[in-house]
């Protein structure tokens, strides 16, 4: 069971006392097809079986050719979290599914298959937000420390760039902001691909931004200036930074000169780093959080890691970035997240929700 | 007894018995909803067939061919289902259903009776999105009831049917407006090959479309 304990910082602590449901969790929002299997907070199994390579000749995640995947991949997921539990079906409690948002018709995979999993095993079945399930990942980790809440969570991958405030895991998530534009992790694709690199961009970009100058070129921070800070406080954007990157790029090609690469991609980086954890900071500072927790495929990128890091120690906010097995998507946090509902006594999910690709963040469960 | 799952044009879901005919059997014509409905449907049939998991023999899916989206959905809790239940999953082509439903229909039968030889030609086609449709023909039944195609699936555009079709092009036509699967004759057709010893299609989903990609191109400039 779940016990959440409040703190004399008035901090409320999610840990896991005895033996909790066993959760098995499905997760196809975007390209990973996920099935993870959870007992309370504690990980059992987390499978994933991604379609990334078919993408990247595509430079990006093609809607069609993931679903393909996740129809392909989600018998074989299902059985091998099975095994890597060293369960059976018989001994889970209870089936959670991503809802939303994400990619709708592979969303549809994973809701379709979370159903009729349910009817023929007889258990019940929660549809849950993807989003909070980066959230909820945390509660998994194995090095005895628990998430506390409220915290502030910036989530960060190649379909999202959101910011939480989180008071409670299962009723009290409110979006701060979001893109308005490109994810992060898709700034990123572009911007490899502009330099040459290939598809996924990230650990790319990280590669040839060894060595390079953070500070050579003075990329923008999108809506951070005032004018844009009354309208979109929280929000982040990523197109301009992008635009500015390929300007930069093409004059020196036209003047005939060398790309320095390493400095492009370092600044680059540094510039999303940058606009992400200031952002993040000023949040924690102005709700008076000093929490912040990670979570999504760009935590993969060491500058950022590193620069949350710094910040947050300047700032005296803990920083919480689970394992990133867990960070980018999988189902063992659609189980965690489950298994917090369960453990809170929440009621399944009536058996005729959908796919919801713009799911809110306020909505937890389905 | 089989349940079968359709998801090839609306949503439908039956549970069949060789001896029993079709016990339950629902539907749901909207072409977007496939997985809202599912669930509902599923349990619905099985509760009216007074059916448990363990009773089924297998779970049979229709795969296709269909507009690819709903298509996987029926296809994914067709594995799934057998999967949790532990008994096997089965193929069968969504145009055999239509096929064998129309052609059983044609000789004075219905998909529960004992099947036999019918000679009489069938264009199946269903609305395949984007202004084309997927067709299969078939000359009739066997000696046993089950449909002989003769041809397809194929997508084409309409007014290529004919020049598709080649020999079928004046059999009779399914209308791609008015044609639905019935997932009672997806199930018994099923039973009937079982009987028969006869093979059951292709696991793989009949997509009949590369997925609609353009690989990137080399670095864009600003100014394109
Ligand atoms: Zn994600």
């Amino acid at each position: 069971m779940t016990e959440t304990t409040a703190s004399s910082t008035g901090a409320v602590r999610v840990a896991d006392v005895g033996r909790g449901p066993v959760v098995l969790g499905i997760e196809t929002s975007c390209d990973e097809t996920g099935v993870g299997i959870v007992r309370g907070t504690e990980l059992l199994a987390n499978v994933i079986s991604s379609s990334m390579d078919e993408h990247a000749r595509y430079g990006g995640v093609v809607p069609e050719v993931a679903a393909r995947a996740h129809l392909d991949a989600m018998e074989p997921a299902l059985r091998a979290a099975l095994a890597e539990a060293g369960l059976t079906l018989d001994e889970v409690d209870a089936i959670a599914v991503t809802s939303g948002p994400g990619l709708a018709g592979a969303l549809m995979v994973g809701v379709g298959a979370a159903k009729a999993l349910a009817l023929a095993t007889g258990k019940p079945l929660y549809a849950v937000n993807h989003l909070v399930g980066h959230v909820g990942a945390d509660v998994l980790r194995d090095d005895g420390s628990d998430l506390e809440l409220p915290t502030v969570a910036l989530l960060v991958s190649g379909g999202h760039t959101s910011l939480l405030h989180v008071r409670d895991l299962v009723d009290d998530v409110e979006l701060l902001g979001e893109t308005i534009d490109d994810a992060a992790g898709e700034a990123f694709d572009k911007v490899a691909r502009l330099l040459g690199l290939p598809y996924p961009g990230g650990p790319h970009i990280d590669r040839v931004a060894v060595g390079g100058d953070p500070a050579a070129i003075r990329f923008p921070r999108g809506l951070t200036l005032p004018k844009d800070r009354a309208a979109h406080r929280w929000d982040f954007s990523f197109s301009g930074l992008k635009t500015a990157v390929a300007r930069w790029v093409e004059r020196r090609r036209d003047e005939g000169q060398e790309v320095p690469v390493a400095d492009v991609a370092a600044s680059f980086r540094e510039a999303v780093a940058d606009v992400l954890l200031t952002k993040a900071l000023d949040a924690c500072a102005e709700l008076g959080v000093p929490r912040l927790l990670l979570g999504g495929g760009v935590v993969a990128n060491a500058r950022v890691r590193q620069l949350a890091e710094e910040r947050c120690a300047a700032a005296g906010v803990e920083l919480r970035v689970p394992p990133l097995s867990l960070c980018t998507d999988n189902g063992a946090m659609i189980a965690a997240l489950g298994a917090q509902l369960v453990s809170r006594g929440r009621a399944p999910s009536p058996l005729d929700f959908g796919a919801d690709s713009t799911l809110p963040v306020t909505v937890v469960q389905v | 007894m089989i349940l079968a799952i359709d998801t090839s044009a609306g949503t439908a879901v039956a549970v069949v018995d060789r001896d029993g005919g079709v016990l339950a059997e629902r539907s749901v014509a909207d072409t977007r909803r496939h997985a809202e409905v599912i669930g509902t449907l599923i349990e619905a049939v099985t509760t009216e067939a007074g059916v448990v998991p363990r009773d089924l023999s297998a779970v049979v899916a229709g795969v296709g061919p269909g507009p690819f989206t709903g298509l996987r959905v029926g296809i994914v809790a067709a594995r799934a289902y057998a999967f949790g239940a532990g008994v096997p999953c089965l193929a069968v082509g969504s145009h055999d259903a239509v096929a064998f439903e129309r052609l059983s229909a044609a000789a004075g039968r219905s998909v529960s009776d004992a099947g036999g030889r019918l000679d009489s030609p069938l264009v199946v086609v269903t609305d395949a999105r984007r202004r084309e449709v997927a067709w299969t023909a078939w000359s009739g039944l066997d000696d046993d009831g089950l449909p002989v195609s003769v041809g397809g699936p194929a997508l084409v555009v309409p007014a290529l049917l004919d020049d598709a079709t080649g020999a079928s092009s004046a059999w009779p036509r399914t209308d791609p407006d008015d044609t639905v699967v019935s997932a009672g004759a997806l199930g018994m057709l099923a039973e009937r090959l079982f009987e028969h010893g006869r093979p059951f299609a292709d696991a793989a989903p009949l997509y009949l479309r590369e997925p609609d990609v353009t690989p990137a191109a080399r670095p864009k400039t600003v100014s394109q």
